[in-house]
């Protein structure tokens, strides 16, 4: 009988979190930024049916980057976690900190057992509050790790250097298109420095509104309306006229 | 849900099932004891009193569908609440409005409600009228044997068919059974009075306005005959709950709106008590 070769833990994690990670890189990347009204969700994403971004209740969403049945089982896992507590307690009971513990716990057990394959996905989960100082935005690393962040956060392939760009421009107080003009913007980037241009019809883009009269707050931008606020604030740029207001 | 998600610290398998689109199915798999239908009753000697909601009135319009309903339960001969809302948005367009015991009857709502925006929310597609329409005949079939003992719960499910571009109504028995109405339905105890009064003032050419005001006009019928309904209360200002769904979607009618059409049917009644009168031939 041979013996098994002796691999350390620490190797074992290391080998493991390497393999996530490859596997979230080779996807395109998502972005999530605070604005005033909300929080926006931008994902560079030429599909009309698989979706990166969704709603999961009323003032919570989701967006995800990895391999798609994986986080679209997590995301699905999460809307039958949050409806099963809303009619188990209240509605107002549901929090996207509950939901990131779940997530975590999910991610990290998976993560850590030796039998099982990795899940190769990073998630945010965010929730609009009243006021923007009450908005939540939790990243989730693939290790089951959460980190809280605040104004602007990526996840996927280029994460680094888009959230290094996103933290050097974003502020408070960003009207909506301004906010979507940040996110296309550190997109567009691409690893050799260079500039893609993006159009609406290679972007998902979703909001979290919190003056939404609703108790839904999520809601998808898509088609003529993306295209005007996409327009909108590429006008105010080159002309540089007072701030255009959207919508 | 929550001892079994602290046990292991994740999302229990059942979350993370791949198939199903419905909340009841999952429910059924994961807690079913949170079902209604699930509950046994021990076997009930005589009437229970319990509250009951009485009359829910709905008319289509050119271009929507109004579904409307009294504000009163009553518990035997006591009149439990006032200003109860019998009528509930299901979602976007598309409304339920119950008659029957209360509390099963808010209950299947919720649940309803919930069904909707879960299929809503997994799928990124809304279902369509008769999809839901039918769900709601699943769940009144699970009520079943809760409806033998007495407490049944009936529903009318009204709403604007986005694809066909109209309103339509559909009503329930307790054993679930659909049928689809053109025009008018009511359900409840004073429906027999407000089908009536809505049958000789229903035409297929009135306004949103003027059919609210044949509604109002029918539910005053309603409560003038059956104690159990409440007609329209001017010392407290409760007035019928009327909603409206129309292309735009659901909507409630402010409570200012009713009351001013409620007014006009009360004073026009103080000339005439019984109301308008309908050609012979």
């Amino acid at each position: 009988m041979s013996t098994p070769f002796y691999v350390s833990p620490q190797q074992a994690m290391a080998d493991r979190a390497e393999y996530a990670r490859k596997g979230i890189a080779r996807g395109r990347s998502v972005v999530v930024l605070q604005y005033t009204d909300g929080i926006v969700f931008v994902a560079e994403n030429p599909s009309r049916a698989l979706h990166k971004v969704s709603e999961i209740y009323d003032r919570i969403a989701f967006a995800a980057v990895g391999k798609y049945n994986e986080f679209e089982n997590l995301r699905i896992g999460g809307v039958r976690y949050a409806d099963l507590r809303g009619y188990t307690y209240d509605r107002d009971d549901v929090t996207a900190r509950g939901l990131a513990n779940v997530y975590a716990q999910t991610l990290g057990t998976i993560f850590s057992s030796v039998g099982e394959k990795p899940y190769e996905v990073e998630l945010i989960v965010a929730e609009v509050g009243a006021a923007p100082e009450d908005d939540q935005i939790y990243r989730l690393p693939h290790d089951g790790s959460i980190v809280d962040e605040h104004g602007a956060v990526a996840v996927g392939g280029n994460s680094d250097q888009i959230g290094s760009y996103l933290d050097q421009r974003h502020r408070d107080g960003m009207t909506l298109a301004e906010a979507l003009a940040l996110a296309v913007e550190s997109l567009s980037r691409d690893t050799n420095g260079s500039d893609r241009q993006l159009t609406a019809e290679q972007l998902e883009v979703a909001v979290l509104d919190r003056t939404r009269p609703q108790a839904r707050k999520f809601k998808r931008i898509l088609g003529r309306q993306l295209t005007r606020l996409l327009e909108a604030e590429s006008a105010a740029t080159t002309t540089t006229d007072d701030p255009s207001d959207e919508e | 849900m929550e001892a079994n998600s602290r046990s292991t610290g994740r999302l229990p398998a059942a979350f993370l099932t791949p198939g199903s689109s419905s909340f009841l199915d999952f429910l059924g798999v994961h807690s079913p004891e949170l079902l209604p239908g699930n509950r046994t009753l021990p076997p009930l000697k005589g009437a229970v009193e319990l509250p009951h909601g009485t009359t829910i009135v709905s008319a289509t319009f050119d271009g929507g569908v109004i579904l409307a309903g009294d504000r009163r339960a009553t518990m035997g001969n006591v009149i439990a609440q006032r200003d109860m809302e019998k009528v509930f948005p299901a979602d976007e367009y598309s409304a339920v409005g119950i008659a029957g015991t209360a509390g099963l009857a808010v209950e299947m709502v919720k649940l309803f409600q919930l069904e909707l925006e879960h299929y809503e929310k997994i799928e990124g597609a809304t279902l369509s009228l008769e999809g839901k329409a039918n769900r709601l005949s699943t769940m009144i079939r699970g009520n079943l044997s809760m409806a033998l003992q007495g407490l049944a719960v009936v529903p009318v499910f009204a709403g604007y068919d986005t694809d066909r571009g109209r309103g339509r109504i559909f009503s329930y028995d307790v054993t679930g059974g659909r049928s689809e109405e053109t025009g008018f339905a009511a359900t409840g105890s004073g429906s027999v009075y407000a089908r009536g009064a809505l049958k000789k003032l229903y035409r297929k050419d009135l306004t949103e306005r003027e059919m609210t005001t044949a509604v109002i006009q029918a539910l005053y019928d309603a409560a003038d005959e059956d104690s159990a309904t409440g007609g329209p209360d001017i010392a407290r200002r409760v007035f019928p709950l009327i909603t409206v769904m129309t292309e735009e979607g659901y909507r409630r009618l402010p409570d200012a709106d009713v009351a001013a059409l409620a007014r006009e049917v009360i004073d026009a009644r103080l000339e005439r008590p019984d109301g308008p009168q309908a050609q012979v031939l």
